[in-house]
């Protein structure tokens, strides 16, 4: 089952290669074209992460996100989510350059196959940047009144947090 | 703005409690690793990036993305009664939630604002209508398959299998998606 999932990178490459050449898709030039828009990727990623790496970095060497752990430690506990994914959780709805520079850095300090460094990935993969969603679709549609909007696609959020906690427990713990 | 205030608090709260924790020197020094480590992340996960913008252009081309649009259509019409009388919305719609689900993310939100203006057309000038928000809130959970960033970063920092976290994405991705749309649906019956 976990050869099939670590495999699951190179059998997409060949599925969609086998499909493409079934279609007689001009495949050299689509990859490049492709390859070229990562580095856009890149691009747009770099310059927040840049900004935002450095606070993430600092609250951890003040030693301020550990006391923030540790105060939260018992009713993180009580729901059963690692403390260190809290400050993830609440930036994910506002900022993806936050929440990637948060679940980075968690990733690198706990472990990338610790409980904690799983669950950061997990709630990440598995979530939006709300916010900027909203302002972008209601701004082009040119809604004022979003109604329920905000508050279901926040419950959506608060699931992810607490249900890829439980999930990678589950898995992993 | 909001983002400047946050920034703010947290680069303050750290001088100040670094001082009080006597880590000030490692606060000062953390401000340099932080911008390096930035650097270095994109650097390190920047060839896995690509790579996966290659393979996702390949199935764009290849026709891939318009087939599982084509597929999604019954799923959408139940979802979307109102808009699904019009083409000119339910082309844009299928191709967001498909482009969505393969991670083309380039893809999706131009196709999202089409469908979401075609729907604001067909309601009350400024309001968001049911449908509407239930594509927001469609859009702001991820249903992407393969997260391909987070399993760059995680294969970046030594993860023995950066791919493992699949189920727990898909699990939790495909809760989040119901609770958001079940908020949604109990919301929009009480105020009717």
């Amino acid at each position: 089952m976990s050869t099939i999932f670590s495999l699951s990178m190179p059998l997409v490459i060949a599925a969609v290669a086998i499909c493409a050449l079934f279609k007689k898709t001009d495949m050299f030039p689509a990859l490049t074209r492709g390859a070229l828009q990562g580095l856009f990727t890149i691009k747009d990623m770099l310059p927040a992460l840049t900004v935002l790496f450095p606070a993430v970095y600092m609250l951890r060497a003040s030693g301020a996100l550990d006391a923030l752990a540790r105060l939260l430690a018992p009713a993180m506990a009580y729901i059963r989510v690692p403390p260190e994914t809290l400050p993830l959780a609440l930036l994910r709805p506002i900022s993806g350059g936050a929440a990637t520079a948060a679940a980075a850095e968690i990733i690198k300090s706990c472990g990338a196959d610790s409980l904690a460094g799983r669950t950061a990935a997990v709630m990440i993969g598995s979530s939006e940047t709300t916010f900027y969603v909203i302002a972008v679709y209601f701004g082009a549609a040119k809604i004022k009144n979003t109604r329920w909007a905000i508050p279901a696609a926040l419950c959506a959020d608060l699931a992810v947090f607490l249900v890829s906690a439980w999930v990678c427990a589950m898995l992993w713990g | 703005m909001l983002m400047g205030v946050i920034w703010t608090l947290m680069i303050a709260v750290s001088i100040l409690y670094g001082c009080s924790n006597g880590a000030a020197d490692a606060v000062a020094q953390a401000a340099l690793d932080g911008a390096e480590a930035a650097f270095g992340l994109c650097f390190s996960i920047g060839g896995a990036i690509c790579l996966w913008c290659a393979v996702m252009e390949l199935m764009k081309e290849a026709g891939l993305a318009a087939r599982l649009a084509a597929a999604l259509r019954p799923l959408l019409k139940r979802l979307f009664p109102k808009s699904a009388e019009y083409e000119s919305i339910m082309e844009p719609l299928s191709a967001n939630v498909s482009a969505n689900l393969l991670g083309l993310g380039n893809a999706a939100t131009p196709m999202g604002i089409r469908a979401a203006q075609g729907m604001a057309r067909l309601g009350e000038p400024g309001v968001a209508s049911d449908e509407l928000c239930r594509l927001v809130v469609l859009n702001t959970a991820s249903i992407q398959l393969l997260p391909t960033t987070i399993a760059a970063i995680r294969g970046a920092e030594g993860a023995a299998a950066p791919f493992d976290i699949l189920p727990a994405v898909w699990i939790s991705s495909a809760v989040s998606v119901a609770v958001g749309l079940l908020a949604a649906r109990l919301m929009e019956g009480k105020r009717r």
